[in-house]
């Protein structure tokens, strides 16, 4: 087994707030090989955006605080010199936001937004930047880019600029691309538009991809493995297969339940998990999902690890249920799996 | 652009025109009794009143005074009646000091207010910020005639009899045709006497403006792409402050032409437009108070008219939006 | 820790909450459970950490009292009122007689006594008693004035944004026109009009000096200032869901307005009432300064200013002291009024003219 290209290991960010200290990311470990596509799941508030953020050494501010480590090709990130992680963002790592209506500068032309992040790394004349942003956004299907470079964001439609934000994320070829709930903000059609792109960018040119969202669906066509996160922490990883068709902790479960299915000719009623996670300021001891957990037990009043608990090894969870009752217990009476009280 | 362009110069007209008339109101009809009287100044004389009213109209109809009070006003025949001068003129005579002293002030004002904006924001929440942030409000608590006054009394006449040489004036204005040097010797007090304020506010403002840019998405975008933190800071964070604050820098800049420098020209004696207004009031004499609100608020409209204009010709998104200049 | 980072690190209702946004505060459910953490409780709270701007409020609310109580200074301490002249008289300095006002026409300094505490002025005023006189004026127009423009802009505000169509532009256009005219100016104009011919409304007949006049044209010159940004929010208000569902349960429009727009707006109106106090004395000072406000021989800090500077050589104080009781005053008000703003909207764009 080759080393990994990213390996982050027990990665903790709280920030201090007026409420107290809050622990975003709660002993986050995974590690991603070259070329692999690994999809961080979780709903908003779980830490996934803060932890994409910090691996870009991007979640700064007097009152942030981490510990663990982030390596990318056996260099340690995490708190390493501010020119050094410059040097490394935009370059061997990049990253696409969430909403492309805000994430371009509103004054700076498309091009030269992307001229510009070449000129930060790279010594070319600002021509041959340009001329490598237009191949660029051609390349990410902008129709007519040489003219379409010199337009302002507000000329661009949402899918258009988040067209743009991956070309200027690929600027510069980088290993690892993080995209950051890159089609929430966009239509359904234009959704997948932008997920077949990232797929043929990893197919194509082995991109790395780290994707953050908060959807299933999405993870289904895209990701070759699968974290899913809750209230701070990892609560299960596996191969997408491991996720879809074997899922082990209860919340995965919800996840799956909640994501829409055709069933013969209806839309399948979309299940929904009760109740909020825990606040991350000062959280209950013990399992985090303990509340909203149908199946929970005395057992969850402790905290479980995060184990391989049946016979694949990759394939980590955490929870104390049983690992034989698991099947029966995820099973719905429709046959499909998700979260219900057990009768 | 030309249809926005045309569009707002005839919302401009239409405001032109209320102007004139509120104008008009608070003058001759608002006030209680005899509009004649209150025109003439001081102990005038029966027939001085009697041949106000036939020259206003004042014993017509309003809408026949108003016509009159207009013709008044643009013909360039109006007179103050306190020493018979010719008050369009006599404003004329005035825009040159009042222009000079405002365009030195309001560079002067924005210089400060970039460099004291930014250190701030850089700053937020220590210790040069907070000290910063007591200065501009003080600045912005000041009565600009009172910090004028004692300027020129210290700075200007007190520290000249303690120099033997005068490192400033005590007001006046000299021609800039005159000498050069003098204009600006005599202009540097009154341009910084009147951008305290503006410092102060205008300090505030950019660095609020700065504060909310760094929290914007593209500022995130530019750090995600590994731009040097100057670099972030420059083409991202400050230009993109700098939109509203410039906007505001114009309309300021026309508040204080049309008017805004009153107080300034007043204590330093620079015989602008506004101390020209200043004087009337001392001697009640009402027809020059008039002309100068009058043309001061035509200016000021004018001038949002144009920057509206520029404005949609240099970003295309406001030309979007309607004409509609909500601040 | 810097309360700055504090601030923006909590989502705001004009800014969807991120998912780095959402940490900061807990999830809704916990809030409302909690209790506690109402939008005028949390603004109390951040108010109480703010020392200096508390200080400076109640460095304000002292300077209202000293006002307040200048009859009883000039009565029982100075034994004058503010607009007497003493100009041939003598009074007693360390057994020595020394004119009030002297042969060359310079006033008394300071004696530092119940009797010209602060010195005389030129026509041999007492200054400490115009001083208090003119203070007390200066507070009254300032509150006055700012309390009419918040009642008249929130009014014109709420109908214009409530009803739209033909009363807002009206409205609209009304405060369009106002906004076009330097302050100074529309104050002078209104100021030196009504001064010269006094005001008469139906019944009410105000005469050209008195202290109603600056006040009426202090508080009609501000009322864009409030009445514009209040339209906005009243605007973006009404489209809201509880807004919606009041109208759908066939709510009235006053009622409404009453009961689920105003309050929504009242913390926009607190914001702005310590910094149209501030903008209000330092117009009325401008406009006194200037001949347009408070008419000789009343006293108000402006005109003390006017006359001071006229013999700043002579006696310097004159001009300088009533100066820095407007600076103090104002200052006061700024201070607690931005702490004011940062504790309820620190977003509110609050700007006004003077």
């Amino acid at each position: 087994m080759s080393e990994p290209l990213l390996s982050v290991r027990d990665l903790e960010v709280s920030f201090r707030t007026e409420g107290g200290l809050l622990q975003a990311v709660d002993g986050v470990s995974f590690d991603l090989k070259r070329g692999e596509t690994l999809s961080i799941v979780g709903e908003s508030g779980c830490g996934k955006s803060v932890t994409a953020m910090t691996l870009m050494g991007l979640t700064g501010g007097p009152n942030a605080r981490f510990s663990g480590s982030v390596k990318l090709d056996g260099q340690e990130l995490l708190g390493a010199d501010d020119e050094v992680m410059r040097s490394i963002r935009g370059d061997r790592m990049s990253m696409v936001f969430q909403n492309p209506m805000t994430s371009l500068n509103p004054v700076h032309r498309i091009g030269n937004q992307i001229v510009e992040q070449i000129r930060a790394h790279r010594d070319v004349s600002k021509k041959e930047a340009m001329a490598r942003a237009v191949e660029l956004l051609d390349a990410v299907g902008v129709p007519d880019a040489a003219q379409r470079a010199r337009s302002y964001p507000h000329e661009f439609s949402g899918g258009m600029r988040q067209r743009a934000m991956i070309a200027m994320a690929l600027s510069l070829e980088p290993e690892i691309l993080i995209a950051d709930e890159p089609t929430t903000a966009l239509d359904v059609t234009i959704q997948a538009q932008i997920l077949e792109l990232l797929k043929q960018l990893n197919r194509d040119f082995g991109l790395t991809v780290i994707l953050i969202t908060h959807d299933l669906g999405v993870v289904a066509d895209i990701a070759d493995r699968v974290a899913v996160m809750y209230a701070g922490r990892l609560v299960e990883t596996g191969t997408l297969d491991e996720i879809f068709y074997d899922p082990r902790h209860p919340y995965s479960w919800g996840l799956l339940g909640s994501v829409p299915r055709i069933e013969g000719e209806r839309l399948a009623r979309l299940a929904q998990i009760d109740g909020q996670p825990p606040a991350l300021i000062d959280p209950p001891p013990g399992c985090r999902f303990r509340e909203r957990c149908p199946h929970a037990f005395g057992k969850c009043g402790e905290e479980p690890e995060l184990l391989s608990r049946g016979e694949t090894p990759g394939h980590l969870d955490r929870c104390w249920l049983d690992i034989s009752e698991r099947p029966a217990l995820r099973q719905l009476p429709s046959g499909l799996i998700g979260l219900a009280k057990p009768s | 652009m030309a249809l926005f362009a045309l569009k707002r110069l005839g919302s401009m007209i239409l405001v032109l025109f209320a102007v004139s008339v509120l104008t008009f109101l608070i003058f001759n009809v608002l006030p209680s009794g005899d509009p004649a009287v209150r025109m003439a100044g001081k102990q005038p004389t029966e027939t001085q009143i009697e041949a106000i009213r036939v020259e206003w109209g004042f014993d017509q109809p309003i809408y026949v005074q108003y016509e009159k009070t207009m013709q008044n006003m643009f013909s360039g025949d109006m007179i103050s009646y306190f020493n018979q001068l010719n008050v369009v003129e006599e404003i004329w005579k005035g825009v040159p000091r009042t222009f000079a002293l405002a365009i030195g002030a309001a560079i002067i004002w924005m210089a400060f207010a970039i460099a004291l904006g930014v250190w701030s924001a850089m700053r937020a929440g220590g210790v040069s910020d907070g000290m910063l942030n007591v200065f501009a409000l003080i600045g912005i608590s000041m009565p600009v005639f009172w910090l004028g006054a004692l300027m020129n009394q210290y700075l200007g006449f007190e520290l000249t009899q303690i120099l033997g040489f005068e490192l400033f004036p005590n007001g006046g204005y000299v021609e800039f045709s005159v000498s050069p040097f003098e204009w600006f010797h005599h202009l540097l007090l009154p341009w910084f006497a009147l951008s305290v304020l503006f410092i102060g506010f205008y300090s505030r403002v950019l660095r609020a403006n700065i504060l909310e840019t760094m929290d914007e998405d593209y500022v995130r975008t530019a750090r995600a792409k590994g731009l040097s933190e100057r670099r972030v800071m420059l083409s991202h964070v400050l230009r993109n402050s700098m939109i509203s604050v410039v906007t505001l820098w114009g309309l300021d800049f026309a508040v204080v032409v049309g008017g805004g420098a009153i107080l300034t020209e007043t204590v330093f004696n620079l015989q602008g437009v506004g101390q020209y207004a200043a004087d009337a009031i001392g001697q009640l004499d009402q027809p020059p108070i008039m002309a100068v609100t009058m043309f001061g608020a035509f200016f000021v409209v004018f001038f949002n008219a144009l920057i509206d204009i520029v404005y949609a010709a240099l970003d295309p998104r406001i030309r979007l939006q309607d004409g509609d200049t909500a601040l | 820790m810097s309360e700055k980072n504090d601030l923006r690190l909590s989502g705001t209702a004009d800014k969807p909450v991120s998912d780095l946004e959402a940490f900061a505060e807990p999830p809704a459910v916990t809030v409302e459970g909690s209790g506690g953490q109402s939008p005028w409780r949390l603004a109390a709270r951040r108010l109480r950490k703010r020392r200096f701007a508390l200080f400076m409020g109640a460095v304000f609310v002292l300077l209202v009292l000293v006002m307040a109580a200048a009859p009883l200074w000039a009565e029982h301490v100075a034994h004058t009122s503010p607009n007497e002249n003493h100009l041939s008289d003598q009074i007693d300095v360390g057994g020595e007689k020394i004119n009030v006002v002297g042969l060359d026409g310079v006033p008394i300094g300071p004696t530092w006594r119940g009797e010209f505490f602060l010195g005389a002025d030129g026509n041999g005023r007492d200054v400490a008693v115009r001083l208090l006189y003119g203070g007390r004026n200066s507070l009254i127009i300032g509150l006055s004035a700012a309390l009419i423009t918040l009642l008249l802009g929130l009014t014109t505000g709420l109908l214009a944004g409530y009803f739209r169509g033909w009363t807002d532009s009206f409205l609209s256009r009304i405060m369009d026109i106002l906004w076009a005219f330097p302050v100074i100016l529309l104050g002078i104009a209104l100021g030196t009009s009504l001064a010269l011919g006094g005001l008469k409304l139906g019944p009410v007949s105000i005469s050209g000096g008195s202290l109603a006049i600056p006040i009426f044209v202090i508080a009609i010159v501000y009322i864009p200032y409030l009445a514009r940004p209040i339209r906005g929010e009243v605007l973006s208000l009404r489209e809201k869901e509880f807004v919606e569902a009041a109208r759908a349960q066939g709510m009235g429009p006053f009622r409404l307005i009453h009961s689920e727009i105003l309050p929504n707006v009242v913390s926009t109106g607190l914001v702005f009432f310590p910094l149209l106090v501030a903008n209000a004395i330092l117009l009325e000072a401008a406009l006194s300064f200037l001949g347009a406000g408070v008419q000789p021989p009343e006293p108000s800090w402006g005109t003390m200013i006017d006359e001071g500077v006229a013999r700043i050589v002579t006696a310097p104080a004159l001009a300088i002291v009533p100066g820095m009781m407007i600076v103090i005053t104002v200052l006061s008000l700024n201070v607690f009024g931005e702490a004011v703003r940062d504790a309820l909207d620190p977003r509110a764009k609050v700007r006004i003219e003077h």
